[in-house]
């Protein structure tokens, strides 16, 4: 059971990544940009592509992201310059990734096993050997050996490796968007007409912030591919939904005021979805339907200001009809 | 200073919904003139307006600030010459922002933005002076939310954040007009000083007609796309209201559609 949960915590903190990407274009820019479907692979791609063929999986992670900054930049080409709506701007490119993909791993599935005669290293190893040397021999009848586990096992390195990138990659946002180029791009969200007239290229900032978005997401693509030691040319469907549902599980509990509680609201929002998707699997959900259930539950979140809505009005309702009928009361005596 | 040359704008040209807004409009400005403008609605002062932010591109004409020709640049390459408030009070800054970093936002206006932090600390003390000339409290609510500021506040804002910059040209689009009548005249009023102290460039449309009498030393009316009246000086200065309601019916041999036009003395 600890290391279900550790797995969830591990995954869901690569999966933050992801959800940080989809927060910069749904949140900041206000549009759902689908071509993260298509760049979430394209990362998962390059990387298992280059680790398989020898290079340094920390350097073919880095080396990923460059996929999502040139499907980011497609699709803000499309949308701001040939005028095509987000939307479907995103759609083309994830569509046109789902072929790029292809070429570029050669085939539908590229394994990446940690252990065999074809083991490849991934991220995660280096941090892995480096705890089992630390750790030493144990005797595994010793009553802490269940810990020694754990910290030894390949869950823990994937947490630590997840909390190094979230970290790194939330600072470096926060810096970001207080910069002079970052804070126009918050505004261009905002107000594109009010930005305009401050003398800033709209068209640009909104590409810069899909480049950006796609990025993490190609960076998020990548280490998932090595955590589940294999990239496969549809992991990136239904990524979106995933990454909406991370977002709103973390705005609902963490909150939204400010970007650094955004900053913290996503991991912890991407964390608790894997946990929920970690125990409704334990219980026996069947994996086929876990798209159903993750579709149902952001429907399910994204309404949750209506309903809120809703009870509150109720409720108003119901005080002030007893403050009518105490009124109503009190002239009658 | 600027200069409107024979421009015309037609939209949807073509279409059952064909409209020649602008219809050989020509005007120019001497530095430091403050123009009003009337007319009634869809007479084309805001498209006129539009024009010369270069929020589109013109069918024909040419436009020229302080000598530059500018009838082809892109609004956002516009922007350095311009400051404008917009009559909706949303229209004007990013809600979502907060005070300070709007007015950071408009301080940048025309220049490169950089990896630089977006706003310095020596940029806040000049902000909270500011802000506090417009006696509205707002100098110490630099980090509040534009959002939550009234419709009043909002506009006194965008008018500083439009100055920040001083403009070659100000451009005020019945920016009074969403507001009620004390916030209306307050923000008239920082309007006036800012403009009188700043020596600027300005046009302003209004739909009240005493305002335009006050405010300014040119007043300009508009009809059907065309600027039908262009008074300055002494004779700016001895207009009233029914004199230019009189003047309007004589010129356009109609009567002014005054349904939001304040008539008032
Ligand atoms: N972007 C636009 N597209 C189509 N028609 C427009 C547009 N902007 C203005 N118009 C039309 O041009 C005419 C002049 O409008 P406008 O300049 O806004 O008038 P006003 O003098 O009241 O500010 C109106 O008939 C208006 O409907
Ligand atoms: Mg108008």
């Amino acid at each position: 059971m600890a290391d279900i949960i550790l797995g969830a915590v591990a995954l869901g903190l690569l999966w933050g990544v992801f959800a940080l990407g989809v927060h910069l274009t749904y949140r900041i820019l206000d549009i759902a940009d689908l071509t993260v479907e298509g760049t979430f692979t394209t990362g998962g791609a390059i990387a298992a592509v280059l680790v398989t063929s020898g290079v340094n999986a920390w350097l073919a992670t880095l080396i990923s992201i460059a996929g999502g900054l040139v499907g980011g930049f497609i699709t803000g080409i499309l949308h701001t310059k040939l005028k095509i709506p987000a939307l479907l701007a995103g759609i083309l490119t994830m569509t046109a990734c789902y072929s790029i993909n292809l070429r570029v791993m050669g085939k539908s599935n590229i394994p990446l096993p940690s252990m065999g005669s074809k083991s490849v290293d991934t991220v995660f190893t280096p941090v892995m050997n480096l705890l089992k040397n630390a750790v030493g021999e144990y005797d595994k009848s010793a009553s802490n050996a269940w810990l020694l586990d754990l910290i030894t096992s390949k869950n823990f390195a994937a947490m630590l490796v997840g909390i190094v990138f979230m970290i790194v990659v939330s600072m470096i946002m926060y810096w970001f968007f207080g910069t002079e180029l970052g804070s126009a791009i918050r505004a261009t969200g905002s107000n594109p007409k009010m930005v305009r007239a401050q003398g800033i290229n709209t068209s640009i900032m909104i590409i810069i912030c899909l480049m950006l978005s796609n990025g993490l997401v190609a960076l998020s693509g990548a280490l998932i591919g090595q955590y589940q030691t294999y990239s496969d040319i549809s992991m990136g469907i239904g990524s979106i939904v995933i990454g909406l549902a991370s977002l709103i599980i973390g705005e609902v509990i963490i909150g939204k005021k400010t970007f650094k509680r955004n900053l913290i609201a996503l991991p912890v929002g991407a964390v608790i979805y894997r946990i929920i998707i970690a125990l409704v699997m334990k219980a026996g959900m069947n994996a086929n339907d876990l798209k159903l259930f993750t579709a149902i539950t952001v429907a399910i979140c994204l309404s949750l200001p209506l309903i809120k809505d809703f009870f509150v009005k109720i409720t108003k309702g119901k005080k002030r009809a007893a403050v009518l009928k105490a009124q109503a009361d009190n002239k009658e005596v | 200073m600027l200069e409107i040359k024979n421009i015309h704008k037609i939209f949807n040209p073509g279409t059952i919904n064909e409209k020649h807004a602008l219809n050989g409009v020509s005007l120019r400005l001497e530095e430091g003139d403050f123009a009003t403008v009337i007319g009634g609605n869809g007479a084309g002062k805001s498209t006129m307006l539009n024009a010369v932010a270069g929020v589109w591109g013109i069918d024909s004409g040419k436009i020229e600030i302080n000598g530059t020709d500018v009838t082809t640049l892109p609004e956002h390459k516009r922007a350095k010459f311009i400051g404008r408030v917009f009559q909706d009070p949303m229209m004007g800054t990013a809600a979502s922002m907060n005070i300070e970093e709007n007015l950071a936002l408009a301080y940048r206006r025309g220049k490169p933005r950089t990896l630089a932090w977006g706003i310095r600390e020596k940029e806040r003390k000049m902000y909270r002076e500011l802000l506090s000339a417009l006696n509205l409290g707002l100098e110490h609510r630099l980090t509040a939310k534009v959002g939550l500021l009234s419709g009043g506040q909002r506009q006194a804002l965008t008018l500083l954040m439009a100055t920040l910059q001083q403009p070659k040209i100000l451009l005020l689009d019945e920016h009074t007009a969403a507001l009620d009548p004390k916030t209306a005249a307050k923000v008239l009023e920082i309007s006036e000083k800012i403009i009188g102290e700043q020596h600027l460039t300005a046009m302003m449309v209004t739909h009240n007609m005493k305002d335009a009498i006050v405010h300014g030393n040119r007043l300009i009316m508009m009809n059907n796309g065309k600027i039908i009246l262009d008074v300055s000086g002494e004779e700016k200065k001895n207009l009233t209201v029914e004199g230019l309601l009189h003047r309007f019916a004589e010129i356009s041999g109609d009567e002014l559609d005054n349904d939001r036009m304040l008539l008032s003395k």
